[in-house]
């Protein structure tokens, strides 16, 4: 079993939510974050103050599937977040010892 | 319709019967004996009356046709009067209602948002509770003193009123003439609290982030007796120094239509004293201190301008053309300089941003204060350019050059903006839209009107730098000026206020 990390731009978050629904990967986990790669800040200017913004907002991906369906993610992702600029984002693929269901206590690829 | 019941008319008709007779034998009771009957205004007199109502003078005037007093000038005959004499003109009394309310919104909530916004998080209560306790201070200072040595003139000085409307003692629905002939002196008391209400507001933009609550408020006190007090009698006072336009033995015969001296350059330079005097807020250069809320800062911005017609207008003290051609100066100012800072910045750095919008809007009508109701709509076009222009240049560059912590730009904004507009006052000031001028300028205006003006800049430059410096010790010395190293780092709100200003989830 694979975790993966994606982190993206905002913006794309709904279309890679619909292509991971299409290539039939449910359940994800989202959060709102900030940080920077190659892309770095942006300046911003109040009158005569200039701050640099190192931090820009992004969305991270969270989701667990079988190690068969891991490329297709990863693949998927990859293409619904891409806008060929820089800022895309990154994905991270782990390894992932074990998944449980809460509800029913299933183990492992059942569970994903 | 139904039809009148005969019985019932029958009795009132008695009913009235009674009464009249009643009347009338009251009428014939002997009268104890009394002074001659008043004499009766004639019907001219009580029409003259009226008609300065419309032109806003004084309606005793045409009643002036008994003998001369010892200045050789006619008076009124003793007990001689009309029903217009001595009561508030409807309309120019509304008029000011509305007024005062409208400059009272510009602080209340308008520079508490517009403060507000332009600082962090973490302080923007301390901004709020800054103007809050002003408002409420000043008006306390007013009541008890305050109004009464601005606008009284029982020490007939130049620099101070005088002692008989201590607490509003008779400061009632009559109108003062000596200010205004046909609005309430309890209108004209509360109109002139707002002003000065907002002027000590706008020194909190300089010293933002990092002085005790305890500590403005102490000063204010202290600057309000100093500072405000004399400037405003000196300014707008009957007897004052530098009232060219009402004092003909005014010493400083300048101009000043709403306060451009009194409150912009006074609370502006005073301003940037405190904030030299209190340093630089805590890692000031180093780390960011970006506005909070632009939002915020916008939505006060909007307050400002619309109360700022009270201000401008207003300070005709009567809904006549004088004010009409004030809120049309003021509106072009503040437009265009908007405007102008604005596009200043597209061409200098490429984009227009909003606090540069609303940066030109207050420095426009800041600078068209002093002269809105002097000077034609058509000055106040190339006034509003260089309001964009001249303030623009103080908050970007002389500030970058400087490198004083004037956090929200009281200084660059008013203090400059302010004296700017004193000095344009005198440039652009014509009598055609204000007869006024002619009465004690008529000599000077379009000449030396402007060496008037720089004389007046420079006396409240030096009163409020003198006076900051030294009141800022003295409250440094009594309370301290600024808050623990950790009060600040956590943020006043907190440490002054124990409140926040955003709690956006229930604490568990």
């Amino acid at each position: 079993m694979k975790l993966i990390i994606a982190i993206i731009k905002p913006f794309k978050v709904e279309e890679v939510k619909e292509a991971l629904a299409g290539a039939g990967i449910e359940g994800m986990t989202v959060t709102e974050v900030k940080g920077f790669g190659r892309q770095k800040g942006h300046t911003e200017i109040y009158r005569g103050s200039e701050y640099t913004v190192d931090f820009l907002p992004k969305v991270k991906i969270e989701v667990a599937v079988s190690d068969e369906t891991a490329a297709k993610a990863v693949d998927t992702i990859a293409k619904a977040a891409k806008t060929g600029k820089i800022g895309d984002g990154k994905i991270f693929v782990l390894p992932l010892e074990e998944v449980v269901r809460i509800r029913t206590d299933e183990r492992g690829e059942a569970a994903v | 319709m139904t039809r009148p019941r005969p019985r019932l008319l029958k009795t009132l008709a008695c009913l009235l019967a009674a009464g009249l007779s009643a009347g009338s034998l009251l009428a014939q009771a002997p009268a104890a004996p009394a002074a001659p009957p008043p004499p009766a205004p004639s019907l001219e007199q009580r029409i003259a009356g009226l008609e300065a109502y419309m032109n806003n003078t004084d309606p005793s005037a045409p009643l002036k046709v008994g003998p001369k007093d010892k200045d050789g000038n006619p008076t009124i005959p003793a007990g001689l009067t009309t029903p217009s004499v001595g009561i508030a003109g409807p309309g120019h009394n509304g008029f000011m209602m509305i007024c005062a309310a409208l400059v009272l919104f510009m602080t209340l909530p308008g520079l508490a948002l517009f403060y507000g916004g332009l600082v962090r998080t973490k302080n923007v209560l301390s901004v709020m509770a800054q103007c809050l306790g002003i408002a409420g201070l000043v008006t306390i200072i007013w009541w008890a003193v305050g109004y009464s040595l601005v606008f009284g003139k029982s020490f007939n000085s130049p620099f101070l009123g005088g002692t008989e409307f201590f607490f509003l003692a008779g400061v009632d629905s009559v109108p003062n003439t000596d200010y205004a002939a046909w609005v309430s002196q309890n209108v004209f008391a509360m109109y002139q609290l707002m002003f000065a209400i907002i002027t000590p507001a706008l020194i909190v933009g300089a010293i933002a982030e990092r002085m005790k609550f305890s500590a403005l408020l102490l000063f204010v006190t202290l600057w309000m007796f100093v500072v405000y007090i004399p400037l405003a009698h000196m300014v707008w006072g009957v007897t004052g120094f530098m009232n060219g336009v009402w004092n003909s033995g005014a010493s400083i015969k300048a101009i000043d239509f709403a306060g451009g001296t009194v409150v912009h350059m006074s609370s502006g330079w005073s301003a940037l004293v405190l904030c030299l005097i209190l340093g630089p807020r805590l890692g000031f250069g180093k780390t960011p201190m970006p506005p909070h809320s632009l939002v915020l800062c916008m939505i006060g911005t909007g307050m400002l301008w619309v109360g700022w017609y009270g201000f401008n207008a207003g300070s005709a003290v009567a809904a006549d053309g004088v004010a009409s051609n004030a809120f049309a100066t003021t509106t072009l100012a503040a437009g265009v300089a908007s405007f102008a800072w604005g596009a200043l910045e597209y061409f200098t750095r490429g984009k227009a941003s909003v606090l540069g919008f609303c940066s030109g809007a207050v420095a426009g009508l800041v600078v068209v204060t002093p002269a809105c109701g002097f000077i034609t709509p058509g000055s106040s076009v190339p006034l509003g350019i260089l309001a964009g222009a001249i303030p623009f240049f103080a908050c970007t560059k002389l500030k970058q050059m400087l490198k004083y912590d004037d956090a929200l730009d009281t200084f660059g904004v008013h203090a400059v903006g302010g004296t700017l507009g004193a000095l344009l006052s005198g440039v652009f000031a014509n009598a055609s839209v204000n007869s006024n001028l002619n009465t004690n300028l008529k000599e000077i205006v379009g000449k030396s009107l402007l060496l008037e003006q720089v004389k007046a800049v420079a006396l409240t430059l030096a009163l409020s730098v003198v006076a900051t410096v030294i009141l800022a010790f003295i409250v440094k010395a009594i309370v301290g000026l600024r808050p623990t190293v950790e009060a600040e780092q956590e943020g006043l709100d907190i440490t002054d206020h124990g409140e926040e200003g955003y709690i956006y989830e229930a604490k568990s």
